[in-house]
């Protein structure tokens, strides 16, 4: 069952809050509302996890979950720790809080080198395989195929993971 | 949870240290191999971090990746309806040409009553006459499939396999087809009443839209229509797809060899007036040019004669759009559905010799319509015989509009918005309700007509009430109480019904009393949706499958799957920017208070959507529409110069006459084909000149005779005085091909990789 948690960021920021403060709460709100379905005002609870990455925020699944708990535990949405999370999200986008940021690129090659025990420049498709389902928030199904998808060269079944990392931030970019 | 198994491990092999060493964590010595236990749990907690640092950029990427996905597909969507406000643009043309224009020539007079006078429902005798099939000769060199009646399974079966090979069936057999058709869906009911306990299941398809791989994709998991297997195709079988006929074709073709268990509902496509304008009329005229003329005429008369709805085990309800609170299946049941040829223009048999009473004028009769917004054609009118009268009625027509557009617009609660949408929305209310009036009419045939219009135009939405659909121009919005009610009125378990794209196939709402099933997948763009149909067992739990209908689709990664829509979404969006330049450049100067030429990001969104009133979230979509930005700043000016840039420019013709075109262009292509009624293709330079002069009086432009005359010359390719307008809309035709065709465009993303 769906839950759905109800935002009001802009009635708070839009109308107060520093410049900066209002362009953030707008972007914000339109992030939402592309998600916002029944163009009601909520957006399904197990969405935000979406909409908070897509605006570039990087929390883990743990951080993420503890946000949520915190509203989701709720019989009914409240409007203060609505705002409340909210404004945390508002205040990393602004002040770029480390574990939010986008992670940068050679820190995600460093991250794939120490998965290389081998330090060969690739990893063997079931070692991503099991480094993604087994190790750290562990992966869904359908994750791990659509990374594999994209990441395995056919030709050699191995991830060659600069080459990876250098496509897809070209991608996003 | 992760955060605190990480913390036990680290506090873990701490204790295991301090345990080793016996002494105080912090100040541990260990030896070798107590140090390479400890390396090896180091390590692995190392790679446990990595492994989170990795799912966090991956997971962060999808979620960007899903974003674009929403973005897009709300692109696609706010565009598709807003074409269908174009209907609405229509009808204001139309209704200006009532009131101002006097035919000042017999000729000119000819060409009005052309683009007002239309098709009435004929009789059996008639049809036969005017459609008739054994004078069409099929020459000894046609390849094709033979059809002879009464048809068998294996004709059907042949034509299937015909169509798999790219052959065209002849017209002879077609129009034999369509009279047949015609012939056995009088018979039916407008509601059929369909029983699972005959066979096991029963399939249920949604819109097909002229995409013949689907058809073929759902018979080939699912199985060709049998006395074992009933289907149900809930209307749409045309339009916008390149391949209408066919399915067609192969539809009816099952529908007079199992008649007992295919069954077929009529969609809000099976009209002509809606042909004319999403491309059912060009592919038949492309497809059939000598008799193609025939044939559309004959599909006019087997459209009407189309079921409304179907009935399961009397517990589901089976109908294209939706329902209304107005909606009364007994009504329902009772209507003569043939004599609605067109939901759009309210045709009605022609009852020549009735005189009716009209308030109005003296002694003018006035034939009995029933109107909808985007139309009010009455056939009398180009017949008048004095253009006096004429004009009086128009006056008072439109002095009464005025005043009644304050009243309905409070009645149905429409926000203040500028712009002619909301206006003509509510005057073409009214004016059905004049028309009424003036001509003396009974209630009964406009309820009659308002029960068909919902049932094939009406939308589903999250919010309680029943509201008119203002973004199709008919139907409703109705909410879930009203889903309750008529569920409850006629005892049933739940609706389904189509008419709207859905990213999976289907879709429920309504806490999942109302199913929305939708067959044509990669409907906006290849990569764009997937089709689906629904099984019903004498269970009523419905199954679904899911498909999607390309190669291509399956070996694409999500990442190209959703760049290639993203494009031709953001394609579509920056024409439409274009089309509205000059609106936009004022908007912007409002903004703009020092005229520097600069305005901020924030300010173009909001600019842009009060602009073009597509509810796109502008900020999320702002990367791909503007590239270059300094400091937050947007130069306005040089960013629509890019735009215009991108587009195929005609340098001779005056930009904003370019920006009409392009603004007006569906419209312009529905009113040259409604001119061109041998439907050639061609009209000659002085219907041009006609249409253009009209058009551009009513939309307010300057434009001289000779910048028509320009205008005319520079399109007329042949330079024989007759102009192709498929080759004038081609010319302005920005995108490759408009959504929803059929594209074969290559892969050229880079490290594409083709799937094993």
């Amino acid at each position: 069952m769906a839950l759905a948690a109800a935002y009001v960021i802009q009635q708070e920021w839009a109308l107060e809050g520093s410049r900066e403060q209002r362009v953030a709460g707008k972007k914000i709100t339109d992030a939402f509302e592309v998600f916002d379905h029944e163009c009601n005002k909520t957006v399904d609870v197990r969405e935000i996890g979406t909409i908070i990455r897509s605006l570039g925020c990087c929390p883990s699944e743990g951080e993420l979950h503890d946000m949520l708990a915190e509203v989701s535990s709720l019989p009914f949405v409240i409007f203060s720790s609505i705002l409340k999370f909210t404004k945390a999200l508002i205040f990393s986008l602004l002040c770029r809080r480390p574990e939010y940021r986008p992670i940068p690129e050679d820190v995600l090659l460093r991250a794939f080198e120490v998965l290389d025990v081998n330090k060969c420049g690739h990893l063997t498709k079931e070692e991503l395989v099991k480094y993604m389902t087994e190790e750290g928030e562990p992966f869904t199904q359908e994750e791990m195929e659509e990374m594999l998808s994209a990441a395995v060269d056919p030709e050699t079944n191995t991830v060659r993971y600069k080459d990876y990392i250098t496509m897809m931030v070209v991608d996003e970019n | 949870m992760f955060k605190t198994l990480l913390y036990v491990i680290w506090d873990g092999f701490l204790n295991l240290a301090s345990h080793i060493s016996g002494e105080c964590p912090n100040q541990c010595a260990l030896g070798y191999s107590q140090v390479s236990a400890l390396f090896g749990s180091v390590l692995h907690v190392t790679a446990f971090k990595a492994a989170v640092l990795i799912q966090r950029w991956y997971r962060r990427y999808v979620a960007r990746l899903e974003m674009r996905r929403r973005c897009t597909w709300r692109i696609f969507q706010s565009i598709e309806y807003s074409c269908e406000q174009d209907q609405i643009k229509l009808h204001n043309f139309f209704s200006y040409l009532m009131d101002h224009f006097t035919p000042s020539s017999s000729k000119e007079r000819d060409f009005i009553s052309r683009m007002l006078t239309e098709e009435e429902s004929y009789k059996d005798t008639e049809l036969e006459k005017l459609c008739d099939y054994q004078s069409v000769e099929v020459p000894d060199s046609y390849v094709g499939p033979h059809l002879s009646f009464p048809l068998l399974p294996d004709h059907a079966t042949a034509l299937v396999e015909a169509f798999k090979q790219k052959q065209q069936l002849h017209a002879h057999y077609v129009l034999k087809l369509l009279h047949e058709t015609r012939r056995h869906l009088m018979q039916l009911p407008n509601i059929s009443y369909v029983s699972t306990c005959y066979s096991e299941e029963i399939t249920i398809c949604g819109d097909l839209h002229g995409r013949l791989d689907d058809l073929f994709l759902i018979f080939y998991k699912n199985g060709l229509p049998s006395p074992e297997k009933s289907y149900v195709f809930n209307g749409d079988f045309v339009d916008r797809g390149k391949q209408s006929i066919e399915i067609l074709i192969i539809l009816f073709a099952f529908l007079l060899v199992y008649p007992k268990e295919v069954h077929l509902n009529r969609g809000n496509h099976e009209d002509h007036m809606v042909n004319l304008r999403y491309g059912f009329t060009k592919e038949v005229m492309q497809k059939y040019k000598v008799h193609g003329k025939k044939i559309l005429k004959m599909l006019q008369n087997v459209f009407c004669w189309l079921p409304l709805a179907t009935l399961i085990d009397q517990k589901v309800l089976v109908l294209h759009g939706g329902v209304s609170d107005a909606t009364d299946l007994e009504l329902l049941a009772k209507i003569e559905r043939h004599k609605f040829v067109s939901v759009l223009r309210g045709k009605k048999r022609k009852e020549k010799s009735r005189p009716m009473e009209s308030k109005v004028t003296n002694g003018e009769s006035l034939p009995r319509s029933s109107s909808f917004p985007g139309s009010c054609f009455h056939p009398g009118f180009a017949n008048a015989a004095s253009t006096s009268s004429r004009t009086e009625l128009s006056q008072w027509v439109r002095q009464s509009v005025q005043e009644e557009l304050e009243k309905c617009r409070r009645q149905v609660g429409f926000r203040e918005t500028q712009g002619d949408e909301d206006l003509t929305c509510v005057s073409s209310v009214t004016m059905t309700e004049l028309e009424l009036e003036s001509c003396g009419t009974s209630e009964s045939s406009h309820e009659e007509w308002k029960q068909i219009v919902d049932i094939l135009w009406s939308d589903p939405v999250p919010q309680e009430g029943c509201q008119m659909n203002t973004v199709r121009g008919g139907g409703c919005y109705f909410g879930p109480d009203v889903t309750e009610k008529i569920l409850q009125k006629h005892s049933l378990q739940f609706l389904i019904r189509s008419h709207e794209c859905k990213q999976e196939g289907y879709e429920f709402c309504h806490n999942r009393k109302v199913l929305t099933i939708f067959s044509a997948s990669n409907y906006y763009e290849v990569g764009s949706n997937r089709g689906a149909y629904v099984k019903l067992g004498p269970d009523l739990i419905p199954h679904f499958v899911q498909y999607q209908a390309n190669k291509t689709a399956h070996t694409l990664t999500m990442r190209q799957r959703i760049s290639r829509v993203e494009e031709s979404a953001f394609r579509a969006l920056r024409e439409k920017l274009f089309a509205h330049t000059s609106d936009l450049i004022c908007r912007f100067k409002v903004y703009d208070r020092d005229d520097t030429g600069n305005i901020t990001l924030s300010d173009w969104a909001t600019a842009v959507e009060s602009v073009l009133h597509l509810g796109l979230p502008w900020r999320m979509l702002r990367p791909q529409l503007v590239r270059s930005t300094a400091a937050g700043m947007l130069e306005y000016k040089s960013w629509l110069d890019d735009l215009a840039v991108e587009q195929r420019s005609k340098e001779h013709i005056q930009s904003s006459l370019l920006e009409i075109i392009y603004r007006n262009r569906s419209n312009l292509e529905t009113i040259f084909r409604i001119i061109d009624s041998d439907h050639s293709g061609l009209i000659s330079f002085e219907e041009f000149h006609h249409t253009w002069r009209l058009f551009s009086s009513h939309m307010n432009i300057e434009l001289t005779d000779d910048g028509i005359s320009d205008l005319a010359r520079s399109i007329d390719f042949n330079k024989d005085g007759n102009i192709d307008f498929n080759e004038f809309l081609e010319a302005f035709r920005l995108i490759e091909q408009s959504p929803g065709d059929d594209k074969t465009v290559a892969l050229t993303t880079p490290h594409c990789r083709d799937g094993s």
